[in-house]
C-alpha cells in the first residue's frame, strides 16, 4: 500500500472518528489544524487505525508523531 | 440485543436530552474519567434515559468526599460511583511498610466506610456504586501469595470479600463487579497499557461499553427498571432438535455432546425462575407434543411447573407475545425473548420494540456465555417471596377458569373466600415493601421508590403511618400485595404519600377494604379527612379514577375524603 492510499485511508478514519465530514488531511497536517484533534481523540484515532490496518503501534511511536506524514510513514514500516 | 460499540456510544452522547428522564451521576475516579463519562452518557441514550454526569478530578477522591461544600456535593447526585484502580492500587500498597501491608485491606475498607458515612450525611437518599478490585495474580510472590498475609493479591480479595459485606449491610450502597467483568471480557482486551501512560486511562476503548453498560444496569435496577419475565422457544433453543420431527427420544439435552448445552441454558432458566423471574414458553407446534418433553423427559431440568404461561400453536410469535404480556400483566421492557431463529427475532423485535431480544450465537454451545455477558437480569433486590411468583402466576390462572364458571363478579369474589391482614412495617417485611414499591408501575398512585433504608426511616417516624396488607383466598396466598404510607400535615389530615397494590390482586375490591382500614385509623386518630394526590406516568394510567371512584372529592387537584360521617365500603373481603 502507497503513501497516497494509505493517507485516504487515515483521511476516511479521522472523517469518522471525529465525526465531522469536511476533514481533509495531508502529510503536513498536525493536531493543531484539526478541530477535536486532542490527546483523547488521539488515541482513538490510533485505535482506530490499528484495527483498519491490523497493527499495533509502540507507545514510543504514538508520542513522537508530529504530523500525519509520520504517521503514515510509521504504518507503512509496520506494513512491510 | 448487542452492546454497542465506544463510537456508536460518542455519537449518542451528543444527542438531544430533551424530554428524556433524568439521573445524576457523580463518578470519582482515581484514574481519568472522560472516555467513561462519554460513554455513560452515550448508554443512557440506549434506554431513553439522561445520564447527567459530574466527573471529580482524578486523585481528588478523598477531598471530594470528605469537603463540606465540594463541586460534588453541590451537584446533588442520584448516584456516587467510586472507581479506584489496580494500578493506583498497587503504587499506594507498595509504599507501605510490611506491617501496614499486613493490614492494608481492613484500613482500606475503614476509609470506605468513612466515605460512605460522609456522603450520607450529606446526600441521604443517593446511592452509591462501588467499583470492585480487579484481583491479579500476585506480581511478588506468585501462587504462593495465598500462604502471605502481607501479599497484594490477598489484601485484594479481602478487599473485594469486605465490600460485599459493606453491601450486604449497608442498603444503599451497591458493588459493581469489576473484577468480573475484566475475566470475562479478558483482561488483555479490557486494558491498553499505552492509553494508561498516555492518558492516565485504565480501561481499553473496547471495554468502556461493557462497563458503561453494567453501570446502567445497576442505575436503572434501582429505579425499578429490571426485567421480570424470561420467554423462551423451545425447538434449538431450549432443547436440540425440532421435537415435531425427531421425537422425544432423539432430541439433544443432558450431560451428553450438545445436549450439555442445552441442559445449561435451562439450569439458568430455572435458578432464575427461584429468584422470582417468570418463565414463560412461545413455540410453533402442537401444544401437546411441546409439553411431553416437559412431563416426562429425564433429562429435562425445567419441567411444568416452572413455568407461568405455556404457549404452544401455529400463531406468529407477536401475537402470541402479547397475550403472555396481557396476562402477567407487565411491561413489555420487562420481557426477554429468546429464540434461536433470526426470523422469529427479527419479527418480534420490530413488532415490539420495547422487548429485549439478544441476538443468540449460531452455536448453542455459546449460547450461555453470550447470554451470561449480557447480564439481562440484574436484581435489585431478594426476599424469600420471590420464588413464590411462579405459583401465583399459575394460581392466578386457576382463578381465570373458576371466574368463567360464575355468572356474576359479585358470586364469584364472595365464592373466592378472600381474607385480609395489615401488618406495621417491620424488619421481616420491609424487604419486601421497599422490592414493592420498587417493582410497581400500574397500581401506584404516586409512584415514590423507596429503599430499604427509607422505609426503615418511614417506619420510625412519629408523623409518618405505615400498612402492608395481605391477601390470601381459598386458591392461595398472595402475600404482601398493598403499600400504604400516610403522613399527618399540620392541618390534622393525612396525605396518602403512596397507595400501591400489586396488579394481581385487580378487582377484588381490595382497595375499598384498604379505604375502610385507613379511615378507621384516621377516624382513631382523631384526623379530619384523607388526602389523596395522583402523579400520571406513562404506566399508572389504571388508577387515573382511582380517587374519584372511592367518592374522594376532588380540590384544588387533590382528592378529599373525609373521616367525619365516613360509612365504610362493601368488600367481600373478611
Amino acid at each position: 500500500m502507497d503513501q497516497s492510499k494509505i493517507l485516504t485511508e487515515i483521511n476516511r478514519i479521522f472523517i469518522e472518528v471525529l465525526d465531522e465530514e469536511n476533514i481533509e488531511i495531508n502529510e503536513y497536517t498536525t493536531a493543531d489544524d484539526v478541530d477535536d484533534w486532542d490527546s483523547l481523540t488521539h488515541m482513538e484515532l490510533i485505535v482506530a487505525i490499528e484495527k483498519r490496518f491490523k497493527l499495533s503501534f509502540t507507545t514510543q511511536e504514538i508520542f513522537e508523531w508530529e504530523n500525519v506524514g509520520a504517521m503514515c510513514a510509521a504504518i507503512e514500516k509496520h506494513l512491510k | 440485543m448487542i452492546i454497542p460499540n465506544f463510537k456508536h456510544l460518542k455519537r449518542n452522547s451528543k444527542k438531544s436530552v430533551v424530554g428524556l428522564s433524568e439521573r445524576k451521576i457523580a463518578i470519582l475516579s482515581d484514574s481519568a474519567s472522560q472516555y467513561l463519562v462519554t460513554a455513560l452518557q452515550g448508554y443512557g441514550h440506549e434506554s431513553g434515559h439522561f445520564f447527567n454526569v459530574f466527573a471529580g478530578g482524578y486523585q481528588e477522591i478523598g477531598s471530594e468526599i470528605l469537603g463540606t461544600n465540594s463541586e460534588m456535593y453541590q451537584f446533588e447526585p442520584d448516584f456516587v460511583i467510586l472507581f479506584e484502580s489496580l494500578p493506583k492500587l498497587k503504587k499506594s500498597f507498595y509504599s507501605q511498610n510490611n506491617e501496614q501491608k499486613n493490614n492494608y485491606a481492613s484500613a482500606h475498607l475503614s476509609k470506605i466506610d468513612q466515605y460512605l458515612d460522609a456522603i450520607k450525611t450529606k446526600l441521604p437518599s443517593t446511592k452509591v456504586i462501588i467499583f470492585n478490585f480487579q484481583e491479579t495474580l500476585d506480581p511478588v510472590f506468585g501462587h504462593y501469595a495465598a500462604k502471605v498475609t502481607s501479599s497484594l493479591s490477598y489484601n485484594i480479595r479481602m478487599l473485594n470479600l469486605g465490600l460485599m459485606h459493606l453491601a450486604q449491610k449497608t442498603p444503599n450502597l451497591h458493588i459493581l463487579d469489576f473484577d468480573s467483568l475484566i475475566s470475562q471480557f479478558g483482561a488483555n482486551n479490557a486494558h491498553d497499557d499505552r492509553l494508561f501512560v498516555s492518558s492516565n486511562v485504565v480501561t481499553s476503548l473496547d471495554f468502556l461499553p461493557t462497563v458503561a453498560k453494567n453501570i446502567s444496569d445497576v442505575i436503572l435496577a434501582n429505579g425499578g427498571n429490571f426485567k421480570k419475565c424470561l420467554i423462551l422457544d423451545l425447538d434449538n433453543t431450549l432443547w436440540g432438535g425440532v421435537i415435531g420431527d425427531d421425537g422425544i427420544e432423539r432430541i439433544e439435552i443432558g450431560s451428553l455432546g450438545i445436549g450439555q448445552s442445552f441442559t445449561q441454558l435451562q439450569q439458568w432458566a430455572k435458578s432464575l425462575r427461584e429468584r422470582g423471574v417468570i418463565l414463560a414458553i412461545c413455540s410453533k407446534n402442537e401444544e401437546h407434543v411441546a409439553r411431553e418433553p416437559f412431563e416426562s423427559h429425564p433429562d429435562m431440568t425445567l419441567r411444568l411447573d416452572d413455568i407461568a404461561i405455556f404457549i404452544a400453536n401455529w400463531d406468529d410469535k407477536v401475537s402470541n407475545i402479547r397475550f403472555i404480556q396481557q396476562t402477567l400483566n407487565i411491561g413489555f421492557d420487562s420481557m426477554v425473548f429468546l429464540d434461536d431463529n433470526p426470523f422469529e427475532r427479527n419479527l418480534v423485535q420490530t413488532h415490539i420494540p420495547e422487548i429485549t431480544v439478544p441476538e443468540l450465537p449460531v452455536d448453542p454451545v455459546n449460547y450461555l456465555p453470550f447470554l451470561e455477558s449480557l447480564n439481562l437480569f440484574e436484581a435489585n433486590s431478594h426476599s424469600d417471596n420471590d420464588a413464590q411468583r411462579t405459583k401465583q402466576y399459575q394460581q392466578e390462572s386457576d382463578r381465570a377458569k373458576t371466574k368463567q364458571s360464575f355468572l356474576s363478579e359479585t358470586e364469584y369474589l364472595s365464592d373466592l373466600e378472600m381474607q385480609a391482614s395489615c401488618d406495621p412495617f417491620s424488619k421481616f417485611n420491609i424487604p419486601r415493601i421497599a422490592q414493592l414499591t420498587q417493582r410497581s408501575n400500574q397500581f401506584n398512585l404516586r409512584t415514590v421508590r423507596y429503599s430499604e433504608e427509607d422505609i426503615k426511616l418511614i417506619a420510625d417516624h412519629s408523623n409518618k403511618f405505615g400498612f402492608a396488607f395481605s391477601l390470601k383466598d381459598r386458591f392461595g396466598d398472595y402475600g404482601l400485595i398493598s403499600v400504604l404510607i400516610l403522613e399527618e400535615n399540620d392541618g390534622g389530615n393525612l396525605f396518602i404519600d403512596t397507595w400501591l397494590m400489586s396488579c394481581r390482586v385487580l378487582k377484588r375490591g381490595m382497595e375499598k377494604y384498604v379505604l375502610n382500614y385507613l379511615q378507621d385509623f384516621s377516624a382513631k386518630r382523631g384526623a379530619k379527612a384523607l388526602i389523596g394526590e395522583y402523579n400520571p406516568t406513562p404506566k399508572n394510567m389504571i388508577v387515573k379514577d382511582h380517587y374519584s371512584s372511592l367518592g374522594f372529592i376532588e380540590m384544588n387537584g387533590n382528592f378529599v375524603n373525609q373521616t367525619h360521617n365516613y360509612e365504610p365500603l362493601p368488600t367481600f373481603i373478611k
